[in-house]
């Protein structure tokens, strides 16, 4: 009653050394996540708590066999650490890092096309999370409770009100995916849905979009056409001036494309739970729901 | 990050694309002598960030120095109010003297990111000097597009493409092509969001050249430009996001009167939207980021209250990693240090230890307007800045 992330999980951190990384690290093996492996090029061979740290993740996984990666990789450095993890296998990449320029996850998304078995989740994301299992990422994981509603989301905080939200309630989550704030990302709103279709377990889905491009049009086109149970919309953003960047990266509406009120004209027309407060998208799931 | 056209000319001329002889310049009088070097006859253009200074009286053509003179003195220092800038308009603080060319065609061209195919997508019109937008609204088919790869750049096959569909033909053809290619360069390398000649200009001879030019860039690759850093012109952006970004917060300023401050770009988003659902109005986009420090928090709330038009401030917080009970504390240790906060403040914070939280709240000196949930906050917000 997941996806893509469970007990079977065994978790490499890139950038383990880091202080942001190694807190991360520690966090998600404190949740119960099984933390087999560090990279950090040129400090393999020392320790972070514990969680032995390797110069490659070729090596990591050679020796750990980990099978999938959260990245905290500086800017900069961060493609070239997708890519090897890609290179290296590793089926599950989950980066975290925010301000990757958009050149570098085009040379990424051109890159991973070699390598299908891999899935990569962000960049600028909180993660994935299956309650009572297992997390890759950096949500508070004591917010979550084991249950049978996906939730979906561009946005980490937005997600913990969800959740949050959803847990009140007495509604528990199957996984929890954000699949980050960027324009150009690994996996979006349909990879996602297409894995929580496949999960008999999850009842229905919150989906949590943003202003900028049209990636929830295209998500809940998919739905009308390919999920029966219920989902419930919102789109963060209607109040954002054209032309602004409102935080993340690709949450800005250009050339007349992306605006909040044609996003939700469209999620309506498929068949989508609508909400127009934030505030509402758990008690509107618990009633679709029947509960 | 944005920059002025005779900063964009500059970049593109680096890449050979060709454009007319021009001069910047920020004094009045150096105009006559400019334009005399350009032949007299000239155009005198307003340097602004926003488009549309056509239209707003920021753009003259002079017969002579005498008249360019003139006209500088007019524009430098104008408020410059276009479509993009709002009510209040932009101050001019800098002329480009450019030669006058003789137009017999004015087309569009640009490149951005086509986020849907991921591939940087090159747009061309025959309807130059239009707003690409409009174009698009009334009639789509009349935009030509080709989308390429990033990697190997705009191919000479596509190049010609975009020509034949702007119907050059001959030489002019070949120019344009040359110029096409060039803008690609420009676009990649720079690490451009936007790279746009509106309008591309086809003169009586058959040159081609940009006689407007456009580029914003990607702020996550400033790192590796240092060169289009410093083309960074602080004077065009509005003085409390300069100081936001000073201290590493995401602010933007907001026409509304309830200030707002919430940690994720996500949340914030939707606490301006549901301030906007119960009939009130923004005053800004503040993300603190995920931890909200008491540092982080204090930096932000100076900044909500040095804006005049606030009547009340909303803190949404949802305390994850970062335990509500810290923000609490960073909230009221905020305030505390400094002093006379007059405005109303409703405060709603919810996640880890939030009874703890609240309990901070409630036992602090100043009267916070504590709110249960989002709604409520957003609510109490609004009759707080004087009702809907």
């Amino acid at each position: 009653m997941s996806i893509w992330v469970s007990n079977e999980t065994r978790l490499l951190v890139q950038g383990i050394t880091g202080n942001e990384g190694e807190f991360h690290a520690i966090g998600c093996r404190d949740y119960g996540t099984q933390v087999v492996a560090g990279v950090t090029p040129g400090k393999g061979g020392q320790e972070v708590q514990g969680v032995p740290v390797f110069d490659s993740v070729a090596e990591a996984r050679a020796k750990t066999e980990c099978n999938a990666t959260m990245i905290f990789v500086p800017p900069p450095f961060a493609a070239d650490a997708i890519m090897e993890a890609a290179a290296a296998g590793v089926e599950l990449i989950v980066c975290i890092t925010e301000g990757i320029p958009v050149n570098d996850m085009l040379k990424v998304k051109a890159f991973m096309r070699d390598f299908p078995g891999s899935r990569l989740v962000g960049p600028n994301c909180p993660g994935v999370i299956t309650p009572g299992q297992a997390k890759i990422g950096i949500m508070p994981g004591h917010i979550h409770t084991p249950g049978s509603v996906g939730v979906v989301s561009r946005s980490g905080t937005l997600t913990y009100e969800a959740v949050w939200q959803l847990s009140n309630a007495g509604l528990g989550q199957s996984s929890c995916v954000g699949i980050g704030g960027d324009p150009v990302n690994g996996t979006n709103f349909i990879d996602v849905m297409t894995a929580f279709a496949a999960d008999d377990d999850t009842e229905g889905v919150i989906l949590i979009g943003e202003i900028g491009g049209s990636a929830e049009e295209d998500a809940a086109r998919w739905i009308r056409d390919n999920y029966e149970k219920p989902v419930v919309g919102f789109i963060a953003g209607r109040t954002a001036p054209p032309g602004r960047r409102m935080g993340h990266a690709g949450a800005i509406v250009s050339g007349g494309e992306g605006g909040a009120e044609e996003k939700m004209a469209t999620m309506r027309e498929c068949g989508l739970h609508v909400v127009e407060s934030p505030g509402e998208m758990g008690a509107t799931m618990a009633k679709a729901l029947g509960k | 990050m944005k920059i002025h056209e005779y900063q964009a000319k500059e970049i593109l001329r680096r890449y050979g694309v060709p454009t007319p002889k021009s001069q910047m310049t920020r004094e009045a009088a150096e105009v006559p002598k400019i334009a005399e070097s350009l032949g007299g006859r000239c155009v005198v253009k307003a340097q602004i960030h926003a488009g549309g200074r056509g239209k707003g009286g920021g753009v003259k053509l002079a017969k002579d120095p005498a008249e360019a003179g003139e006209l500088a003195e007019q524009i430098l220092g104008m408020q410059l109010v276009t479509h993009q800038t709002g009510p209040e308009g932009q101050q001019v603080k800098t002329l480009l003297i450019e030669e006058a060319l003789d137009i017999a065609h004015e087309l569009y061209l640009a490149i951005t990111l086509d986020r849907e195919t991921g591939k940087p997508v090159m747009m061309a019109s025959l309807q130059g000097g239009m707003d690409i937008e409009e174009v698009a609204a009334e009639n789509p088919d009349a935009i030509i597009k080709q989308h390429f790869d990033p990697h190997l750049g705009l191919l000479p096959f596509q190049a010609r493409a975009v020509a034949d569909g702007l119907e050059l033909k001959g030489g002019t053809s070949r120019q344009a092509q040359k110029l096409f290619a060039a803008l690609a360069k420009a676009f990649l390398d720079t690490d451009a969001s936007i790279a746009e000649i509106n309008p591309l200009l086809i003169t009586g001879e058959g040159d081609v050249l940009a006689l407007d030019a456009k580029m914003n860039f990607d702020s996550n690759a400033l790192f590796r430009h240092k060169d289009i850093v410093e083309m960074r012109d602080f004077d065009e952006e509005n003085p409390l996001e300069v100081r936001a970004s000073e201290y590493g917060l995401n602010y933007i300023k907001l026409d509304g009167n309830i200030a707002c401050m919430v940690n994720g770009a996500g949340l914030a988003m939707g606490t301006m939207d549901i301030i906007k659902l119960y009939g009130g109005d923004p005053a800004n986009f503040l993300d603190v980021g995920g931890s909200a420090s008491q540092e982080a928090v204090k930096n932000a709330f100076q900044i909500l209250v040095d804006d005049p038009a606030v009547k009340a401030v909303l803190i949404n917080i949802f305390g994850g990693i970062a335990r509500t009970d810290r923000i609490a504390r960073g909230v009221v240790g905020a305030i505390e240090e400094l002093g006379n906060v007059s405005l109303p403040v409703v405060v709603r914070l919810e996640g880890t230890n939030v009874e703890q939280g609240r309990q901070i709240l409630a036992d602090a000196d100043f009267d916070f307007i504590v709110a249960t949930d989002m709604d409520d906050a957003a609510k109490k917000a609004v009759d707080a800045a004087g009702g809907a």
